[in-house]
């Protein structure tokens, strides 16, 4: 049996930019939108493109994304002949390692994709925000009669400097990239996607297999320019974001509370599917409210929300204001709680009477890289005691007492970490 | 598990009204986001009952669609499962089913070729969690015959229920069927409909019923056998509601405006579980004033919303005032729409501009 293409997700990340929020968890298995984790987004794709067989790569703290994928019911992806399946390193006799680059991920995945015998292998990652057609992408590839196309968005020129630029002639063929540069001759950024002929693919990959943490962007696609093989690009003109940051993620997320959102989830078209649990809907209390947000099933609002995305089954008691927040599944915010420009993680509990986004916005002690915008940051099952404040651009990640904040604050740009948490 | 299931859910109810035009009365959506037959198939799940049958006849096709796939019940196994017992016609018989009990005779193959001992039966119109298993060591040690669930209810509430008398030993030794009985105070005793039997029993009731031709569980089999046989009731303490008028309806779904009875059907262990859809979380625009009420994902809110239940997918325009209402799947309330005291069905587009206050006490049904 054979499939015309199949899908390799690299999922393996840490995604280390998001600071707390990949502390327990690969970015791909980050929540997203009140209801989603970003895979979903490359996931649902490929469902929807009629690409039926994904293959999941996975390394860093896979059990999250193991657990949300299972075996693939919410995409229709358990299925007896392809479907989705996880793929993590595995040991060898003599040259076991890690997965030490994209390529070299999917390289050790060879066998996986002979099983499927198939003539093209759609590469993706799992870090972005958008709804694309791949299979509209593979026509385009077909009628290039290329070797590999490249997914390429154009960004704004200013913007071109952050990412990996193609050149490309009237045609779509690539006749030069760049990686980040300073004076770019084009704004069509890659977005990682790219689709191979399985031959090629094959051929490009045993070739390379030596290099050290063999990359497709470092050393397949220079690989194949220098032998002058097709490579063309395919142009994408939708909405795209990389969630990569905390302040881009806190945006894309703030985008959905748009009146209409440039990313609209509210369309039956091209549909994201998920692993939602069964909760009633969301319930807004006599003495609650809610504007200018989006709110996931079972949660309950007796206190005061604005501005803000919230995930399912999370508590918001009476007297608690929460503003310009990302509140993920199943927190509770506490008794007369305020809130502001915040990212709360699953499960953390925010006690009584807490002060979040208090002050002006400091240097982070923890991460600059990182931390370098006023989001203040709770990980997924923190404990914030009771009657504490916290500053802006700050970080805390366990269960915290109140011991842990001298004087009952923690100064913006400051952090605690501590080990365990809820779940 | 002991057991088998048996969901009874093929029945119609003319007090539904118009919501039962399109459904079974065990397809009837709930709380924004369930359906009626959840309940006593989670139940069933939660319970370890492995082996369910439904029974469907009337306006099936609801259910069936909600019934695609069993695995979101957990019934899909190897072993066991869920399964549909439709009318057929069979070289012996072109009828539809003409009766609970004849539903039952009809499938008599079904039932010889378990292997469990007992059967439990439920009707799938109720809402309520019940660990069956409970009942099953009371029929066991009460050395029952039938089990019958049945609840206390104060004896001005409801009516066209069977209503069961007892004696000391909870032996049920009479049963009204369907009377109005609202004259008295105090609390009258009233039948759920879950019974537990022992398999062989039942067999050999339902070949004697249909020997007789008598075609209906309660009236033709159970209350006639009163005297002969010991059924024994079964006290269910916690929350029950059947939805077979508008006006029950209404309220159930009012009921679940009390976060504390939610959290007892949804959050506490064990959960009803529903098959669950994709849409994405509520919407709650700028101009939106939602109070007491609950809203279901896919839904965008732009006017307010006062004590009602707005199902999955439910758009209400601006400037719109929603109160005391149950909006079901895919409905669209215009701008400038006053709605009180209504059920809208689902899919209907309420014009802007609309003016409509319902009666409290006879809740119109708008489709």
């Amino acid at each position: 049996m054979k499939k015309q293409m199949i899908a390799m997700l690299l999922a393996g990340g840490q995604g280390s930019r998001l600071g707390a929020l990949t502390q327990g968890m690969a970015k791909p298995a980050v929540a997203f939108g009140g209801k989603y984790r970003i895979i979903d987004f490359p996931l649902s794709n490929c469902v929807n493109s009629g690409v039926d067989t994904v293959g999941v790569l996975t390394q860093y703290r896979p059990l999250q994304l193991n657990t949300h994928i299972g075996i693939g019911i919410p995409w229709d992806l358990d299925k007896q002949f392809g479907g989705v399946t996880i793929l993590p390193p595995y040991e060898k006799t003599g040259d076991s390692e890690w997965y030490t680059g994209t390529a070299n991920a999917i390289y050790q995945n060879l066998e996986f994709m002979e099983q499927y015998d198939p003539d093209y292998v759609l590469i993706l990652s799992g870090d972005h925000i958008y709804k694309m057609d791949y299979e509209d992408m593979l026509r385009c590839h077909m009628e290039n009669q290329a070797e590999a196309t490249i997914a390429v968005m154009p960004v704004p020129w200013e913007e071109a400097p952050r990412y990996g630029i193609m050149i490309t002639d009237g045609e779509g063929r690539i006749t030069d990239f760049e990686e980040k540069p300073k004076n770019p001759r084009s704004n069509l950024a890659s977005m990682g996607i790219y689709i191979f002929n399985y031959a090629t693919l094959k051929q490009e990959l045993q070739e390379l297999a030596h290099v050290p943490g063999c990359d497709f962007g470092m050393h397949v696609i220079p690989h194949i320019h220098r032998r002058q093989g097709r490579l063309f690009s395919y142009e994408f003109g939708s909405y795209w974001k990389d969630v990569g940051t905390l302040s881009t993620y806190w945006e894309a997320n703030m985008e959905l509370t748009d009146l209409v959102p440039e990313f609209n989830l509210y369309e039956e078209f091209w549909q994201i599917y998920t692993a939602a649990e069964a909760y009633p809907p969301a319930f807004v209390a006599a003495e609650g409210k809610v504007e200018t947000s989006i709110v996931g099933d079972g949660s309950l609002i007796q206190g005061s929300v604005k501005h803000s995305v919230l995930g399912a089954n999370v508590k918001v008691a009476p007297g608690a204001k929460v503003r310009d927040c990302v509140i993920m599944n199943g927190v509770v915010i506490e008794e007369g709680a305020v809130v502001r420009k915040a990212i709360i993680a699953e499960n953390a509990v925010i006690g009584a009477g807490v002060r979040i986004g208090e002050g002006v916005f400091a240097p982070s002690r923890l991460d600059p890289k990182v931390y370098n915008s006023e989001i203040t940051v709770i990980g997924a099952g923190s404990v914030i005691p009771a009657g504490v404040q916290i500053g802006r651009n700050a970080a805390v990640m366990g269960p915290t007492e109140p011991g842990d904040y001298p004087g009952g604050v923690l100064e913006s740009g400051d952090y605690i970490i501590k080990k365990g948490g809820r779940s | 598990m002991k057991a088998v299931g048996i969901i009874l859910a093929g029945g119609s109810s003319t007090r539904l009204q118009a919501l039962s035009r399109r459904r079974a009365v065990a397809a009837m959506p709930l709380a924004g986001t369930y359906r009626s037959i959840d309940f006593a198939l989670s139940n069933m799940s939660n319970s370890g009952v492995g082996t369910v049958a439904v029974v469907t006849q009337y306006s099936s096709r609801s259910l069936n669609f909600h019934l695609s796939s069993s695995k979101w019940w957990d019934f899909g196994r190897k072993q066991g499962g869920l399964f549909l017992l439709n009318p057929t016609i069979t070289p012996d018989s072109a009828h539809w089913y003409r009766g609970t009990a004849d539903a039952l005779i009809q499938n008599l193959d079904f039932l010889k070729e378990r292997h469990e001992p007992y059967v439990i039966i439920a009707s799938g119109d109720g809402v309520y969690k019940l660990d069956y298993n409970q009942v099953l060591e009371q029929h066991v040690a009460a050395g029952a015959e039938i089990t019958v669930v049945c609840k206390k209810m104060p004896r001005a509430e409801g009516d066209r229920f069977g209503v069961l008398k007892l004696d000391n030993e909870g032996r049920i030794i009479a049963w009204d069927e369907k009377v109005e009985d609202r004259k008295n105070g105090g609390e009258k005793l009233i039948n759920c409909g879950i019974y537990v039997v022992r398999r062989r029993h039942l067999i050999q009731m339902l070949e004697e019923a249909a020997r007789e031709e008598r075609f209906d569980l309660v009236k033709d089999i159970l209350i006639p056998s009163l005297e002969k046989k010991r059924l024994v009731s079964f006290l269910l303490e916690s929350y029950w509601c059947n939805i077979n008028s508008v006006g029950s309806y209404f309220a159930c779904n009012k009921d679940l405006l009390d976060p504390d009875l939610r959290h007892f059907f949804f959050t506490e262990f064990p959960q009803i579980h529903t098959k669950v859809d994709d849409n994405p979380p509520a919407k709650f625009n700028g101009s939106a004033r939602v109070s007491n009420s609950l809203v279901a994902g896919g839904s965008i809110i732009n006017g307010s919303v006062t004590d009602s239940v707005l199902f999955k997918k439910v758009y209400v325009g601006d400037r719109s005032q929603v109160t005391n209402c149950i909006l079901m799947d895919d409905v669209y309330i215009g701008d400038d729409v006053v709605l009180e005291n209504c059920i809208v069905e689902r899919k209907v587009r309420i014009q802007a501009g609309t003016r409509q206050i319902g009666d409290p006490d006879n809740i119109p049904v708008l489709s």
